[in-house]
């Protein structure tokens, strides 16, 4: 089951990732590879299964609304590359 | 040719919890740029979200008010793009299993009731906001504040049953009064907590199939949302009729141009690759719970309406405004429980005083007094409006000002009878003119009483002691 070229650029591309000639090459053939291998599951007839979207089938836990300040603001500033005061200082933003 | 305009509404709604949907910083409107994120909220590596219960409740009681069918079993999703308002790059939703399904809302146009049907609700967290480096061109930056990061909201999207701009706005408002009737959202439109895309079609009357649809967004009140889609329906329609084809797009609406600007023209099909969350189980919710908050929704708008106007008599007009504010409502009933009356001046009077009533400023006293004082004839209106007034300054009690200030007025007949019979006296001619057929004379009468009452007597008394002396 080979995916395309075109595929694998728009992955890339909705990733944000530049791939060479080369690497969009070999990640094809690879990707193509782990979808064969998934595609074992086609030989099963699954038909009344309900997909499987998280491994055990119990609720979420959930929490009181009750605000707890995390109180360290530049802790969380000083992973940024870039800031201004209190803000996070990115590249500008172009609308097409 | 004849067209018909095809509406759907989308409302993202900001549910009033304390804190953040999957983390416990605070939601509270105004805040320094960042000072209410953590960890979680600016997606740091190894953090998990966890579900905030009121915000789960907040979302069934409106399912619930909506007359959707709450869902045993919702997953959230990862709706995946790159924004910088977006830390972890994708935002929490609900996609393919939302919350709640399939309910309606009945809104009034035109003197008669449409009914609106509701998709879907899911819940879903915020994004933050970028503030502009100067806006002028050129400019290299723009600062990120997340402190609206995973506020939760739930977006309430509608079947596309609207069929004018009149009864998109219809729509909003009844929404808008639902949610705020419930409590589960504030409904402050400048401040973002209640907001509407509108997506927007034409089609030759009798065709069954939709038009071709645009989005717009950027509305930021009931009127922008009716003048945007007239707008539109206009510009489509001309658009057809000079042999050209709508083009699926999101629009935005500018206000002060008044005209909808095409936002992206080549729209790179949106390719969210939503997939459940691995974070965040199902939600489960159990029906002893949606059990329980079914016995929490209080009187809608619609039933209140109709309730009023059965029980009190009321204008439905006058119900509308009364129940377009539940705090209004309340306050009307609960006068009108103090001093029945009649309900519609009472009804007036509230509206007349609403801002002071919403304000928490006036008693329900105050008004029962002062509609039952001038019912009674005690004081006039004039007099009523300015002890109102007075109440408001000084906090006194309406009855104790009312003596203070000596305004009340003759209303006893026996008391009056002495003044008219003083101005007759003093009037002898004109006293003989009104006799011979110048009727128009009681005017003068009645003002040279209340000149003499020095503005204190009942005119409507004093009408009818002079013309049973007159007579």
């Amino acid at each position: 089951m080979a995916i395309t070229r075109e595929e694998v650029l728009h992955v890339a591309r909705l990733a944000r990732l530049a791939l060479s000639d080369d690497e969009a090459g070999r990640l094809g053939g690879q990707l193509s590879a782990i979808l064969d291998y998934v595609k074992q599951l086609d030989r099963l007839d699954t038909r009344d299964v309900v997909p499987t979207s998280h491994a055990v089938e119990k609720g979420t836990p959930m929490r009181d609304d009750v605000v707890e300040p995390f109180g360290d603001r530049e802790a969380l500033l000083a992973n940024a590359p870039d800031r201004l005061n209190d803000c996070f200082r990115v590249p500008r933003i172009i609308e097409d | 040719m004849a067209f018909e305009t095809v509406i759907g509404l989308e409302v993202h709604a900001q549910l009033s919890t304390r804190s953040k949907i999957f983390c416990a910083c605070s939601t509270a409107f105004g805040a320094s740029p960042n000072e209410n994120t953590c960890p979680v909220c600016t997606g740091m590596p190894g953090v998990l979200p966890v579900l905030n219960r009121k915000a789960v409740e907040f979302t069934i009681r409106t399912a619930l008010a909506t007359s959707c069918a709450v869902q045993r079993r919702s997953v959230f999703a990862r709706k995946n793009y790159f924004y910088p308002d977006l830390p972890k790059a994708y935002q929490i939703s609900q996609y393919e299993l939302p919350i709640a399904l399939g309910g309606h809302i009945d809104i009034e146009v035109d003197g008669g009731t449409r009914r609106i049907g509701i998709t879907r609700i899911h819940m879903e967290e915020d994004a933050g906001k970028l503030i502009h480096e100067g806006e002028f061109a050129g400019a290299q930056a723009s600062l990120a504040d997340l402190n609206r990061c995973s506020v939760p909201l739930m977006e309430i999207v509608s079947e596309p049953d609207m069929r004018t701009p009149e009864e998109g706005g219809a729509y909003l408002r009844r929404l808008h009064d639902v949610l705020v009737y419930l409590g589960v959202c504030d409904g402050n439109m400048e401040e973002g907590s209640f907001r509407c895309d509108a997506n927007v079609s034409v089609r030759p009357v009798g065709r069954e199939a939709f038009g071709t649809k645009v989005e717009l967004k950027n509305m930021n009140s009931y009127r922008n949302v009716e003048k945007a889609l007239e707008y539109e329906v206009r510009r489509q329609v001309e658009l057809i009729e000079d042999g050209g084809e709508v083009v699926q797009e999101t629009r935005l609406w500018d206000a002060n141009a008044g005209v909808t600007v095409s936002m992206r023209r080549k729209e790179e099909a949106h390719d969210y690759r939503y997939f459940p969350d691995p974070d965040l189980l199902p939600l489960i919710v159990d029906d002893s719970w949606v059990e329980e908050l079914r016995g929490t929704i209080p009187e809608m708008p619609a039933e209140k309406i109709a309730r009023l106007e059965a029980q009190y008599g009321i204008p439905r007009y006058d119900a509308g405004i009364l129940a377009s504010t539940r705090a209004l409502a309340d306050f009307f009933e609960a006068s009108a429980a103090i001093y029945g009356g009649n309900p519609k001046t009472t009804a007036n009077e509230c509206v007349h005083w609403k801002d002071a009533v919403l304000a928490g400023t006036l008693s329900p006293e105050t008004i029962a007094h002062a509609v039952e004082d001038r019912e009674r004839g005690t004081i006039s209106a004039t007099a009523s409006k300015k002890l109102v007034e007075l109440v408001l300054s000084t906090g006194k009690p309406f009855r104790t000002l009312r003596d203070e200030q000596g305004l009340t007025q003759l209303s006893d007949a026996s008391a009056l009878d002495l003044l008219v019979d003083k101005v007759l006296a003093a009037s002898p001619k004109e006293v003989e003119a009104y006799r011979a057929g110048k009727e128009g004379l009681l005017s003068f009468f009645v003002g040279q009483v209340m000149k003499e009452s020095r503005g204190k007597a009942n005119p409507k008394v004093v009408r009818e002691v002079l013309k049973r002396k007159l007579g």
